[in-house]
């Protein structure tokens, strides 16, 4: 298949057009890579939501910036700088007890300030770095261009060992996720799960930074797993739920990031808002009709 | 002095010290209020107004206002005291942001005179880049902010202590809590001038964090908020002219955190004082 081949436009026939798309090999190590990242971030997302510890998130993913500017003024690979940031952010998040979970004005004020500093940080080190302002946009939004298959193997063995280790402390985490108190009762150790909890994702928002860019991560984190929540109270299932959204979204938004000029992150983002709103919605409305039924059936609320 | 004969640190001084006025005024509110996520949620709307207006061609300012004052009052319309579930907020600005990228690039491809480093502008500030007009503008849009809060601080004061007795009262809780929205979403604009939009939480957060530290009184407690945002501004940009390497609104941002830091070690008190005036 020719480049004239490969590059024309959509043909609204499936097969064909995903032909034409992984006849590029950066464009099959996008999509595996971004397969890895989109059940990682699903997973650990969920727990995130479950915990309410949204502002942690938000501010593990914002860490992943200075990141990797700080390991590319360094010249060593971005990906070491996303690791090493992201989970020493998780460990010193760990540290201030209660912090990340919404709490008090003074802490909030506290977690905001770290996070502008840090951000200030990422900001100096582009400064020193010279030359490397274009840069800055795929760091901040996210670029599946330039993906090697290297990468994609430490991805893949990142997240499978991030994912071993959560399928070993799944249990008790959700039991401490739900009812603190009780588990605390049980003997669980729930201090030691939250550090391990932060540091996992901490793990999978130096992940998902690779793909979806620093300022964007938060949305796949949050978004597919607070549409799932609202769609069913199981767990078991709505956490498979999220992961398929996750998927669905990550991969529509390859396909429509390849055959336009806008980035990834534009797409990822509003497909998963879009998910979100949909799933809102239908929670309103299953819930209306269920307010009728019981009213038809004559039962006293 | 020498770096008062150049006229871009005239104007960024000028413009500066009415932002930082202004956010540390308005700051003190938000982290009172204990809404410091909202803070957040507005400085990335900012970013997403201002390159909107810039991919439709009109003043980037104007974006600016436009985007966070609406976004804030529809905040405020959403919840009681505008505070919504922290999953709703923390989905719609994770997909404004996305937008922000959208009008980003289609600046930067469609028009011809969009340069690449816009976003970097909007996202980090250029202070030292202000045309006299433009600090002038600045200047004279913080200071009716900052007249606007000290308009509402006694009534808005009341409150955030305590919102029911205020509202037995017959303080107007909700009308209060709308308006400030409004002041933090256009104190939110100004900052995102001078520090940009993905910093101005730190000028809003920080200088009120310290000052929550150092004194209880409410009023002490605001004017050394706005004190402090001033003088950390004078600081940072006094670094910053004289370390050329330092962006200046890394310079603000580090005064600011160090500052921050210096109160929580030098004043350790019993956390049940510090959260006393929360409620």
């Amino acid at each position: 298949m020719n480049w004239a081949d490969a590059s024309a436009g959509w043909s609204w026939n499936p097969v064909t057009d995903l032909q034409q798309i992984w006849a590029f090999p950066f464009m099959v190590n996008a999509f595996r890579a971004g397969t890895v990242v989109a059940v990682l971030a699903a997973v650990m997302g969920w727990f995130m939501v479950l915990r309410r510890q949204s502002f942690a998130g938000h501010t593990l993913a914002l860490v992943s910036f200075p990141g990797a500017a700080c390991a590319t003024l360094l010249g060593i690979g971005a990906g070491f700088g996303y690791f090493a940031f992201c989970v020493g952010g998780a460990l010193v998040i760990a540290a201030i007890p209660r912090a990340g979970q919404g709490g008090s004005g003074q802490e909030s004020a506290l977690t905001g300030t770290v996070q502008a500093f840090l951000l200030a940080c990422g900001f100096l080190f582009v400064a020193l770095y010279k030359g490397f302002l274009g840069g800055v946009n795929s760091l901040l939004f996210g670029s599946f261009l330039g993906i090697t298959t290297a990468q994609v193997t430490v991805l893949t063995v990142a997240a499978a060992l991030a994912l071993g280790v959560l399928a070993v402390i799944g249990r008790p985490l959700l039991f401490a996720s739900v009812d603190e108190n009780v588990a605390v009762g049980r003997g669980v150790p729930v201090r030691a799960l939250s550090v391990v909890f932060l540091v996992l994702l901490g793990t999978a928002t130096a992940e998902a930074s690779q793909i979806t860019g620093t300022l964007l991560v938060f949305a796949l984190l949050v978004m597919p797993a607070a549409a799932a929540q609202q769609l069913t109270a199981r767990p078991a299932l709505s956490l498979a739920l999220s992961v398929l959204i996750a998927l669905a979204v990550t991969w529509t938004g390859l396909i429509a990031a390849y055959y336009s000029p806008y980035p990834i992150g534009f797409y990822v983002t509003t497909f998963a808002f879009a998910v979100h709103v949909l799933a809102r919605a239908a929670r309103t409305l299953d819930s209306a009709v269920d307010r009728r039924r019981f009213a038809g059936a004559g039962a006293v609320v | 002095m020498s770096a008062f004969t150049h006229p871009y640190f005239v104007h960024a001084l000028l413009a500066g010290t009415a932002i930082a006025l202004a956010a540390g005024l308005v700051g003190h509110f938000l982290v009172l209020r204990a809404q410091v996520f909202t803070g957040d949620a507005l400085s990335h709307v900012a970013f997403t107004g201002a390159l909107a207006a810039l991919a439709l061609g009109y003043d980037l300012r104007l974006g600016l206002f436009a985007a966070t004052v609406l976004f804030a009052v529809l905040l405020g319309a959403l919840g009681p005291r505008g505070r919504t579930d922290d999953v709703a907020i923390g989905s719609v600005f994770s997909w404004i942001l996305g937008l922000g990228v959208f009008f980003l690039t289609l600046y930067t491809t469609s028009r011809n005179t969009g340069n690449g480093t816009a976003g970097v502008n909007v996202l980090f500030g250029s202070i030292f880049g202000l045309s006299s007009g433009q600090a002038e503008l600045a200047a004279l849009v913080a200071g009716l902010i900052c007249l606007a809060v000290l308009a509402i601080a006694r009534p808005l004061l009341f409150a955030s202590v305590d919102e029911a007795v205020a509202a037995a009262r017959r303080v107007p809780v909700r009308l209060l809590g709308l308006v400030f929205l409004i002041l933090v979403g256009a104190c939110a604009a100004e900052a995102a001038q001078a520090v940009g939009s993905l910093l101005l939480l730190g000028l809003l957060a920080a200088p009120a964090g310290a000052a929550a530290h150092l004194t209880d009184r409410p009023y002490h407690s605001l004017a050394l908020s706005a004190g402090l945002a001033v003088a950390e501004m004078w600081a940072g940009l006094a670094l910053s002219y004289s370390v050329p390497q330092l962006p200046p609104s890394f310079a603000i941002m580090a005064v600011a955190t160090a500052v921050y830091a210096v109160a929580m070690i030098a004043v350790r008190r019993p956390r049940a004082r510090v959260g006393l005036a929360e409620a």
